[in-house]
């Protein structure tokens, strides 16, 4: 809603020449000037979308009295206020939860996924697809629609509060994503290297692993970067099964904010504080995002 | 087996640079149907671990909600704990509230969904050209896909929609002086807020996906089609949208997956207030706040039972996408 308003603004603010030009946008075959505007458009959209990002950092490294300011300014004095107050909560477990969860289920989703795709493409099993599409449609089934019984089983054998229980559901929770994006992969190992290592008379593990595990690495690398940010990112599930031990770095997020005094500037270095570790895994594999987020199928 | 490659290709989308019609991903082939019995087994060892995983972890919880929805439980009556009939079931037909959740789902899901895959289609088209900052701009775009959402519906509730020091009425006054209206978004206009912080997210999900299938054109027969002097509004309605298709159906799944089960947004920014409570948060409440687990687990099963009928329809479009490459 905001977005749609501010393009625009946007485009008067460039004045009479944008709206001429964008009158013939598809009549005209490539005019420079026309270029130009579509140039700055996109410039225009890209700093509108990322400015929120920005006003977060910004305003995390301001005093909470600077943060508040009303009418906002662009830059103000530098404080770490915001972080002191919130590293002095105590987010250490919370985000060292978040980040064992994260890696250990992404790492268990492989290990299984892994297999379950060779064997619904290079050796398919008979109604391969039907698997498929089932796998895809667990990821349809509401995850609040089945937390209750887990709720239940994990009070009656002890496992609430405990990171592993997360670990297990994150696990199944993007297990349909990477076995989904590995056999996307996995159909497009040649399979005449397939056939070199059943004549050498390797068995299943050694073909999986020396043979086609290193083809399709960036296939792995995608699936593992975005089971990654998933498990990061939930809140739902650790809401409900944690409480003090095991919560992670979304949970502790929920409760960092008392609305008692000012507290914009430590709201949003929490926010940032948490939110690195995606931010920063996502801009360094931009391409892998993509293919991840299409479940392998854009590569 | 030596047609493996070809056979286990389920013709995913274009790839670039890939012409489809030069039939380079080949036609859904049956697998190999007779084989003897040992080798089928041991095709099917792979597979197991991850698919037992998945039925366990996904099937069994929900079976358990089933059998609760048709119990009288509240974890703060434990006494009166018994069989219940369908009352679970009629109490949330006709509770208003549950009513209400179904609604806002829908409202949430495809304003959400619609919007940014519209904002996504016009950010993809301004990005699909060669300009000097193109790899920046594409960076930014993503930025806000990559916040976590809960810190995304913070940020979006206290930094930006706050009626005093948000940025929007800062704005606002900047604009307009100290006499700015200073609305409260959040509390006025609940549900837009809610759509607005989720398009943000949303939208780069969805420019993703279909750049990359823009990128993905065939770029020599548009190069033709403009030599012979199609327009670019030609171009566009009979070459890009019909390639973009399936990218579009697709993000549209995937975008739809995930915003209908959005929770992190309405508990952060609305915590379910002034009629905002989708059926994930609605269900969260009656469970984890009220814990009537009898009729909590009675939406749960409604909410899948909805969801299976739209569930099979997406299914059916998805196989159609993926199937039609193979073409």
């Amino acid at each position: 809603m905001s977005t749609t308003t501010s393009t625009q603004g946007g485009s008067t603010t460039r004045g009479t020449t944008t709206t001429e030009v964008a009158g013939r946008r598809f009549v005209q075959a490539r005019p420079p000037r026309r270029g130009m505007v579509l140039t700055v458009l996109a410039w225009f959209v890209g700093i509108l979308f990322f400015f929120p990002v920005l006003w977060m950092v910004l305003v995390s490294f301001r005093a909470e009295t600077d943060a508040a300011s009303n009418p906002p300014v662009l830059l103000a004095p530098i404080s770490l206020e915001g972080y002191r107050t919130f590293f002095a909560a105590g987010p250490w477990p919370p985000l060292l939860n978040s980040m064992t969860a994260s890696v250990v289920s992404t790492i268990l989703v492989i290990a299984l996924a892994f297999p379950a795709a060779y064997a619904l493409s290079i050796r398919p099993v008979k109604k391969w697809t039907d698997v498929l599409f089932f796998f895809l449609s667990t990821k349809m089934l509401p995850i609040v629609a089945g937390i209750l019984p887990i709720y239940l089983f994990a009070q009656a054998t002890n496992l609430l509060d405990n990171i592993w229980l997360l670990i297990i559901l994150y696990t199944s929770m993007n297990m349909p994503i990477a076995v989904w994006m590995l056999q996307s992969f996995l159909a497009e190992v040649p399979v005449e290297m397939l056939e070199a290592a059943q004549v050498d008379g390797a068995g299943l593990l050694t073909t999986l692993r020396q043979v086609v595990a290193p083809v399709v690495m960036p296939g792995i690398a995608s699936a593992a970067l975005i089971c990654f940010i998933f498990s990061w990112n939930e809140l739902l599930l650790a809401r409900v099964l944690t409480s003090t031990v095991a919560s992670t770095a979304p949970v502790f997020l929920t409760g960092f904010v008392t609305s008692q005094g000012l507290f914009l500037a430590k709201v949003c270095a929490a926010s940032f504080v948490v939110s690195l570790p995606v931010l920063a895994a996502g801009f360094a594999a931009q391409d892998k995002l993509v293919q991840g987020l299409s479940m392998g199928a854009v590569k | 087996m030596s047609s493996s490659t070809s056979t286990s290709r389920v013709g995913r989308l274009g790839k670039p640079g890939t012409n489809p019609e030069q039939g380079r991903s080949g036609a859904v082939a049956p697998p190999p149907s007779r084989q003897p019995r040992s080798s089928s087994w041991q095709r099917r060892i792979p597979l197991l671990p991850a698919l037992i995983f998945v039925i366990v972890m996904t099937q069994l919880p929900f079976l358990g909600t089933i059998v609760i929805s048709f119990m009288n439980w509240n974890a703060y009556y434990p006494d009166e704990r018994g069989f219940a009939g369908f009352s679970n079931f009629a109490r949330v037909f006709t509770d208003v509230n549950a009513r209400s959740a179904v609604f806002v789902t829908i409202v949430i899901t495809v304003a959400t969904v619609l919007v940014s895959l519209l904002l996504g289609l016009a950010i993809a088209l301004l990005l699909d050209r060669k300009f000097r900052g193109q790899g920046i701009v594409r960076t930014m775009m993503i930025a806000p896909f990559l916040v976590v959402p809960v810190a995304a519906a913070l940020l979006w509730k206290h930094a930006l929609y706050n009626p005093e020091y948000g940025l929007f009425n800062g704005l606002l006054t900047l604009v307009l002086g100290e006499d700015a209206p200073q609305p409260d978004w959040v509390g006025t206009m609940p549900l837009p807020a809610l759509v607005a912080a989720l398009v943000w997210q949303w939208t780069p999900f969805m420019m993703l996906i279909l750049l990359a299938g823009l990128q993905s054109r065939p770029l020599d027969v548009v190069e033709a089609a403009r030599i012979d002097g199609a327009s670019e509004f030609r171009i566009f309605t009979s070459m890009t949208l019909p390639h973009l298709r399936q990218y579009i159906e697709l993000s549209t799944l995937l975008g739809t997956i995930y915003v209908v089960q959005n929770f992190d947004h309405v508990f952060t920014i609305t915590a379910g207030a002034t009629g905002t409570a989708n059926l994930p948060y609605f269900i969260y409440q009656t469970f984890y706040t009220a814990q009537d687990y009898g009729r909590a687990s009675a939406a749960g099963v409604v909410t899948v039972v909805g969801t299976l009928v739209i569930a099979m329809f997406a299914l059916r479009t998805a196989f159609a996408i993926f199937k039609e490459e193979g073409r």
